[in-house]
């Protein structure tokens, strides 16, 4: 799940969001629009950008790294549900939410960088 | 009255009259007395009782955040300046080096194998604490497997003695918590405490952690959530010296008989605590800069006395 950015794989990432609520049907309402950033969280002067985002189920959500620094994404709870590598500046990855809930996460090596996914 | 000094001995951006005035004062206060002894300068501190501890004294380095991995541009290649850092340091002969964390910068197998191969062309016994850099999703365990104390307890925190200084090197950047600061545990607490249990007053104690043990900056992470209770096992001591890295500039802390001090990098500075616009990574400065923000630190302990802490850049002539 560990990728390069670029702008192949970008292209990539914004058709997989939105042929997902096409295919889910029930989506259609959705904002598209809101579409090209939705799913995608940039790391930035030590913080997570949006800190909180909504997706609805199914959505692929990828961060990516753009500072200097290492960060980490991770869950915040015990059940550790998604856990990155150490993303060196440009590297991303990317988690499925499958389940709808409110998803807290952090970077273990700032801790005191924490966001939030909400899932509907 | 606790009091914090900023000592930047290069311009950062912050830097400021008063910065500059603050940091005359601080030296001008302690009376700063250079000698020289085998060619290399030595600073005392005024008073017979520290010139006359010279016969027992010990002297030792310290060097922080060496960051091998790291690939910006500010410093693209961090062994580079690492050896320089560690010409530096066997030019001054010292005793013994220290390395508070952040040897590598993700952890990776080849980084810690680069590290290790610089580390030992140097000749320096060598003690380590880990950083958070160092601990990334195996909670330092190939850090330990690599360059872990000898003596270091399952945990990975360990204390010896040499040179009559009791030496103590702590663990606060494993299983930190979602929001938290550097954090120790319990059990290392616990552990603290026995191990100083019985110790003289007058036995001069070195403190080796990664994560500053005071809140430098909370909104940047730059502390340890429980750095008080393994304080208060501290503070009887006539001399407790804490040596720290991770914010790549030197910060100091005086309180009571117990001197704070964070050291540079060898790899990349970072701007000062909580400058506006800024954050916590590594900050943007100009190729020529650079070396006037890298530097290691010479420590001298002089029997219960507060050690005399040198820092040098490695753009110092």
């Amino acid at each position: 799940m560990l990728t390069f950015r670029s702008h192949a794989w970008r292209t990539a990432a914004l058709a997989a969001t939105v042929a997902v609520p096409l295919l889910a049907g029930t989506w259609v309402g959705w904002s598209f629009a809101a579409a090209p950033a939705a799913n995608e969280v940039t790391i930035d002067d030590s913080a997570f950008r949006p800190a909180e985002i909504t997706v609805p189920r199914g959505t692929k959500v990828t961060w990516v790294n753009k500072d200097y620094d290492p960060h980490t994404v991770v869950d915040s709870t015990d059940a550790k549900l998604f856990k990155s590598p150490a993303l060196d500046t440009d590297e991303s990855f990317s988690f499925t939410f499958n389940e709808a809930g409110t998803f807290k996460y952090f970077c273990t090596i700032h801790p005191r960088m924490q966001g939030t996914v909400v899932v509907q | 009255m606790p009091k914090q000094i900023t000592l930047p001995d290069h311009e950062a951006p912050e830097s400021t009259a008063r910065r500059k005035a603050l940091k005359c004062m601080m030296w001008g206060s302690a009376g700063v007395l250079w000698a020289v002894s085998g060619g290399v300068p030595r600073p005392f501190q005024l008073g017979s009782a520290a010139l006359a501890a010279t016969a027992g004294d010990f002297t030792f380095m310290q060097i922080s955040d060496t960051h091998i991995g790291f690939k910006a541009p500010i410093n693209p290649d961090p062994g580079g300046t690492l050896k320089e850092a560690l010409a530096r340091v066997g030019a001054a002969k010292p005793a013994m080096l220290v390395h508070t964390g952040d040897v590598s910068h993700l952890t990776k197998p080849e980084e810690f194998e680069m590290a290790a191969a610089i580390m030992k062309d140097a000749k320096i016994e060598t003690h380590y604490v880990p950083g958070e850099h160092d601990t990334i999703n195996d909670n330092g365990k190939s850090f330990f497997e690599r360059f872990g104390h000898d003596k270091r307890t399952e945990g990975g925190w360990y204390s010896f003695d040499q040179g009559g200084v009791h030496f103590i090197g702590l663990v606060n950047v494993v299983n930190l918590r979602p929001g938290g600061l550097g954090y120790l545990g319990p059990d290392q607490i616990n552990w603290l405490a026995a191990d100083l249990k019985g110790k003289s007053a007058s036995t001069p104690i070195v403190v080796l952690a990664h994560m500053p043990l005071w809140t430098v900056s909370a909104n940047w992470g730059w502390g340890t959530d429980d750095a008080a209770p393994a304080m208060e096992q501290l503070k009887r001591f006539g001399s407790v010296t804490v040596l720290n890295g991770h914010i790549h500039q030197v910060i100091q802390k005086v309180e009571g008989s117990v001197s704070l001090r964070t050291a540079y990098s060898t790899a990349f500075p970072q701007a000062a605590p909580d400058t506006p616009g800024a954050g916590p990574g590594p900050l943007k400065v100009e190729a020529d800069k650079l070396k006037s923000m890298l530097g290691v630190r010479r420590v001298e302990v002089v029997g219960d006395k507060p050690a005399m802490l040198t820092d040098t850049t490695l753009a110092a002539a």
